[in-house]
């Protein structure tokens, strides 16, 4: 009845499991008890859960995000607790079946449930405002997408407290994942929380790609497209072509898991090696993945603060695209060490080094576009200058390790693990820093405060230094990653420093947490009356913030790159239309809500094995999505009164401002 | 606010719809495609891995194959003969094209079913031999596909039925062609790569 | 400290790779210089090698790294500068909101880092081939021959050309080529000794080679550096360079001392454990490490309980 399911699986014994699930309970009693008593049931239902606003869903990617990135903290905070103690014939705190379920579960979490829902979040909540459209392509599919990414992380989460999680490192490799070598359900949580939300992260793609190619406004052509919106589409074609990879190869290891397969056994023909190709087929596209989109925030951040257009655009698109298309040929990097022979390493060790040429532009294009302008100090710049000089050495780093003679010493070392967070934090948590800053008053209305943003900046930029420099040396020490204790007292004063720079970093999420709340309480005082507090250039500036939940009021025709500061320019921005159309507009369902919550049964029934509940759960998600196709009710127009109403009280608002005409004097004086 | 007294606008905005639709369905497809590949270069890498088990040559009985590739290929006519009806707004002549694909759909899976199940009585399941690891789930990913295209087509027979040819049916109708069409051309490779190789 | 630094610039003259003066080798002599000064101070494993594989991984990093700084120190600088010269608050600085392109500029920065690729490329292929793990070294000395089988956790060492075997201890002669086939029992492991130079994983069921030289006598860390499961972290072992006389002594004591590895104690020694004491064998069944590559190969079952390994990793 409830498969390998029984009291057993919930660690009763581990207090620092307890502990944790106790906190977990209490915080989470005390939230539904504050929604129950603020009666925000009904509004949640109605606004958030079965929203197809693609700003909702992205807003809500990054608060899933954001909490997911606490959670990841946590582990990573501990792993550097018990480096800095279990020194020298010390064991620890963290036995090791504990520690390496924690690595490979801030792994799992950063990648999937932090970096991830940020940039899917960013690129819901900015594209279809930048290409002047009023939704997505497919938005009943967009927030299934963003729930099957939600059911991931309960179940990541869920694992904590009942059963274990992989303890395998976070690519989970077989042998060591297959079912002789990790009989608990971990590997199992592994497969079915990514297969979950890699579903999720695929839709997207195929979703977000459609609305880029067909829901332009008219006379966008490709190239007159911002230049996020083009790493957007970059980065959801490398989705759309990767995901599936990712798929196939986990459901070959739930195959051997399951239903006893010998595809990366050692035994009966089965081949480990296989996996590691595929999964770094996927694996290595999945960071540029990450990474375009924040290079497509700098490169909208950096003009609007530097006052002038980006450098070099076309190079930017192309190196974009390049980019992209180098992606596929650089995988077997990750494991020179294999014994492939010389010619085979030395091709991908080339072809890694040659990804560094667009990237390598791309710097010197951001650095150009600050070359005579007028740079303001906001946040978000400061996000970006921060992120151009940490990824300029996580990007010598990267080479260096692509290099394949210094890769055998260095690979799997620390040097390694500094390399990754020195791109990822560098540039994912950096941009994605910056894009939140950038962005947020265009999605909520009001500005955030930039004293506590500076504040975190700041702990970040110390904290990020003091945690990852020591490591580099580490590994040059020969440390490897993933070590539970250490015998060598070389190593320990430079943990000590990690761990300190963790707990920098920790002042600087915590000013972040503050930042949010400080500029809530303020909100009055910051409102964006506006819609362009940061004498922004691309279309979405040129709508109220925050953005009405059809966009744009008119579409707009596009004649140039930097549509808005055109607009303002030749004083034709904020130009009242004479009368509005209806506006068609998707209804809200709660139709992929349900399904997506009927999938979390599933996985966590395929889990544990218990089939009835798994045949069940198919069965009503099944019949859930067939019923919705029964359903023609599924938009509406807004009428034009409607419009008309809403759209005078931004012109009321705006009436208000007077520093509507100040880029153009700002312009002309400048001439 | 009710879409019938904008009738202009309406059909405008669905058959933007329309093809929006259609192009998703596409990169859909391709992404499938690339599921498929990675399975197809999983079985060339380990077709030879027989771990003492059978090779494909011992098991395989190309002619029973060859029968089930007939059916699927059959069957991707009758649903283009269905689409041409549909296009020509005859409903009863699709209903009866659908109705002749499905079946013809059903008894694809049934042979392939049967043909599983003997393997497994033989002593030659999936888990004898990475080889034969990668002939059920590349064979049977492939049976999975179609037993849900049998679905659709249920489903789309019903809304035929209850709906007649009309836009958001005939949008549907279009995108499970594709993806009909699309699974009688992987089962040719599995064909050729699969079963005909062991006897080259 | 100065005479380190001198000691190790000296090292890096000595280096084999060294061509006629192109600019591109006084770049890279300069930058090993620089590079070589910041890090002396420590005595990093991978900045102090004892062996030659390793003095080459050493400067090629240095070499690769001094390459990039030469471009990502001026890069660093230039936008810390244009982003303090061009705030907004200094109204001296040109301002020119409308320039957003120049061909000359755009040459310029697709061309830097083609050329620094360039150069990578030459070095990355030339030093691939060099030192890759698989390329027997030359020497007048006999190569030592060792079977390395990662177990669940810790390293077997098999000298089949003097039928003796040790546990989580590696002795080898000094400057002498070692010539290691590895394997693994059952979980991917990476053999590696920092001190030496290159790693390479050991996988169940296959093969890998690896050759080594340790150029003076000396105590190494040695350990694995991929991670294979709970006991991943105790995977370390010692490795002792001695001299040639020393070796023979040792190689002879150990023959005459107790333990032997036949089928059976192998499948005992295999079952999970951590924390072994080194140990030795005097004597080693021929053939064992060939038999624990092919366990998996059923046609080849030579070694009856071997193939169950996933059973044994369950205890």
């Amino acid at each position: 009845m409830f498969g390998k399911l029984s009291l057993s699986a919930i660690p009763f014994d581990e207090p620092i499991i307890m502990g944790t699930l106790l906190a977990v309970c209490l915080l989470g009693a005390a939230l539904l008890g504050a929604i129950t008593y603020y009666r925000k049931w009904r509004y949640l239902w109605s606004e958030w859960f079965t929203s197809v606003d693609h700003k909702r869903i992205g807003v809500m990617y990054i608060i899933l995000a954001l909490v997911m990135l606490l959670r990841g903290f946590a582990d990573a905070i501990m792993m550097r607790a018990q480096q800095a103690i279990a020194a020298s014939g010390s064991a620890g705190y963290l036995p090791p079946h504990h520690y390496d379920q924690i690595f490979t579960a801030h792994g799992v979490i950063m990648i999937f449930f932090v970096a991830t829902p940020l940039i899917l979040g960013l690129m819901n909540v900015i594209v279809p405002l930048q290409i002047g459209a009023r939704d997505v392509a497919f938005p009943f599919l967009n927030q299934f997408s963003f729930w099957l990414t939600a059911v991931g992380v309960v179940l990541v989460m869920m694992s904590m407290f009942v059963g274990d999680f992989a303890a395998t490192g976070w690519v989970a490799y077989p042998p060591l994942s297959e079912l002789g070598y990790s009989p608990t359900v971990g590997v199992d949580y592994y497969i079915w929380s990514l297969q979950a939300s890699g579903l999720g992260t695929l839709l997207t793609g195929v979703n977000l790609m459609v609305t880029i190619l067909r829901m332009r406004a008219p006379g966008m052509n490709l190239m007159k497209m911002p230049v996020f919106t083009w790493t957007a589409l970059i980065t959801c074609v490398l989705i759309v072509a990767v995901f599936p990879v990712l798929t196939a190869t986990l459901a070959m290891l739930a195959a051997d898991r399951y239903l006893g397969m010998h595809f990366f056994t050692n035994e009966a023909g089965g081949n480990a090696m296989m996996y590691i190709n595929l999964i770094w087929v996927w694996g290595h596209p999945e960071v540029y993945i990450l990474i375009l989109p924040c290079f497509g925030a700098f490169s909208e951040i950096i003009p609007t603060f530097s006052g002038k257009p980006l450098f070099g655009y076309k190079s930017m698109v192309y190196a974009t695209a390049s980019i992209g298309v180098l992606s596929f040929f650089v995988w077997l990097h990750h494991f020179f060490t294999m014994g492939s022979g010389a010619n085979v390493n030395a091709f991908f060790g080339i072809m890694t080094s040659i990804i560094s040429i667009p990237t390598g532009v791309k710097l010197f294009n951001w650095l150009f576009t600050m070359f005579r302008g007028r740079v303001r100090y906001h946040s978000s710049a400061l996000w970006t200058v921060g992120f151009m000089v940490c990824f300029a050495v996580g990007g010598m780093t990267g080479v260096l390790l692509a290099v394949p003679g210094a890769d055998f010493v260095l690979h799997n070392s620390l040097f390694l693990v500094a390399h990754f967070h020195n791109v990822i934090i560098g540039g994912v948590v950096f941009g994605s820093l910056a894009a939140i800053n950038f962005w947020f008053p265009k999605v909520f209305g009001f500005t955030l405060d930039e004293r506590w943003g500076k504040v975190s900046f700041w702990c970040w930029q110390i904290g990020f230094y003091l945690a990852f420099m020591p490591l580099y040396v580490l590994g040059f020490d020969g440390m490897t990653r993933r070590m539970n204790h250490y015998d060598n007292p070389d190593w320990h004063p430079w943990l000590v420093v990690a761990l300190a720079g963790a707990v920098v970093i920790a002042m600087g999420i915590l000013s972040t947490g503050i930042q949010f709340f400080v500029s809530i309480r303020h909100r009055h005082e910051n409102r964006d009356l506006t819609g362009d507090p940061w004498n922004a250039r691309s279309l979405e500036w040129s709508t109220a913030s925050p953005a009405p939940f059809y966009n744009f009021a008119t579409i707009p025709t596009i004649t140039s790159l930097e549509q808005h500061w055109d607009n303002k320019v030749h004083g034709r921005a904020y130009v009242k239309p004479e009368h509005y159309e209806p506006i068609h507009m998707p209804r809200n369902t709660g139709d992929g809500f349900i399904m997506a919550a009927w999938s979390l049964p599933l996985c966590f029934a395929l889990v544990w094995h218990i089939w009835p509940l798994a045949l069940v759960s198919l069965a009503a998600i099944v019949v859930t999505f067939i019923a919705r196709t029964y359903n023609r009710d599924t938009d509406y127009y807004v009428p034009a009164n409607e419009v008309a109403r809403i759209e005078n009280e931004r012109y009321a608002r705006l009436a208000t401002v007077t520093r509507i005409s100040q880029p153009s004097s700002r312009h002309q004086e400048a001439a | 606010m009710s879409s019938t007294t904008l009738p202009v606008m309406h059909d405008h905005a669905s058959h933007d719809t329309s093809s929006m639709t259609t192009l998703g369905f596409w990169i859909y497809l391709m992404s499938d495609c690339l599921i498929f590949a990675v399975l197809f270069a999983t079985f060339g890498v380990l077709a030879g891995n027989t771990a003492d088990g059978p090779a494909g040559r011992d098991i395989f009985n190309l002619r029973y194959v060859a029968g089930e590739t007939l059916l699927l290929l059959l069957s991707s006519f009758t649903f283009g003969a269905g689409m041409l009806s549909a296009k020509a707004g005859r409903r009863n002549a699709l209903l009866v094209w659908l109705a002749v694909t499905l079946l013809l759909g059903a008894a694809f899976v049934g042979m392939e079913l049967h043909e599983f199940a003997a393997l497994i009585h033989d002593g030659a399941g999936p888990g004898v031999s990475a080889f034969l690891s990668a002939y059920f789930t590349l064979v049977g990913t492939h049976g999975l596909h179609v037993t849900l295209g049998i679905l659709w087509l249920g489903v789309m027979m019903h809304q035929v039925f209850h709906y007649g040819v009309d836009e958001v049916v005939l949008r549907r109708l279009n995108c499970l062609s594709l993806f009909w069409h699309f699974l009688d051309l992987v089962w040719i490779c599995v064909f050729t790569f699969v079963y005909l190789r062991e006897f080259l | 400290m100065r005479h380190r630094v001198t000691q190790l610039v000296r090292i890096m003259e000595d280096q084999p790779h060294r061509g006629r003066r192109s600019p591109l080798r006084m770049l890279s002599r300069l930058a090993v210089f620089g590079v070589t000064v910041l890090l002396a101070g420590c005595h990093l494993a991978l900045f102090d090698p004892r062996g030659d594989i390793g003095m080459q991984e050493r400067h090629l990093i240095v070499v690769a790294l001094g390459i990039m700084l030469a471009v990502v120190i001026p890069v660093i600088a230039l936008t810390l500068f244009f982003f303090w010269r061009y705030r907004d608050t200094n109204k001296q600085a040109t301002y020119d909101p409308t320039w957003a392109h120049s061909t000359g500029i755009e040459i310029v920065v697709w061309g830097i880092p083609c050329v620094i690729v360039v150069f990578l490329s030459v070095l990355i292929w030339g030093t691939t081939h060099a030192l890759d793990p698989y390329r027997p070294l030359t020497s007048n000395a006999q190569p030592v021959r060792v079977q390395v089988v990662a177990l669940n956790w810790k390293w077997l060492f098999i000298y089949p050309d003097y039928g003796i075997a040790t546990v989580n201890q590696l002795v080898v002669p000094a400057k002498t080529p070692i010539n290691f086939q590895l394997t693994a029992d059952s979980i991917m492991n990476s053999f590696f000794i920092p001190s030496l130079g290159s790693q390479v994983y050991a996988m169940a069921g296959m093969q890998t080679q690896l050759h080594l030289i340790a150029d003076e006598p000396g105590t190494y860390r040695g350990m694995s550096s991929a991670f294979s499961g709970a006991g991943f972290s105790d995977m370390r072992f010692e490795v002792k360079a001695t001299s040639d006389a020393d070796f023979r002594a040792w190689v002879a004591s150990t023959r005459h001392g107790s333990g032997t590895l036949t089928h059976d104690s192998y499948l005992t020694l295999a079952r999970p454990s951590v924390n072994n004491a080194p140990a030795t064998y005097a004597t080693v069944d021929s053939g064992l490490f060939d038999e624990v590559v092919n366990q998996y190969m059923p046609s080849m079952s030579g070694m009856p309980g071997m193939r169950n390994a996933t059973n044994r990793a369950k205890e």
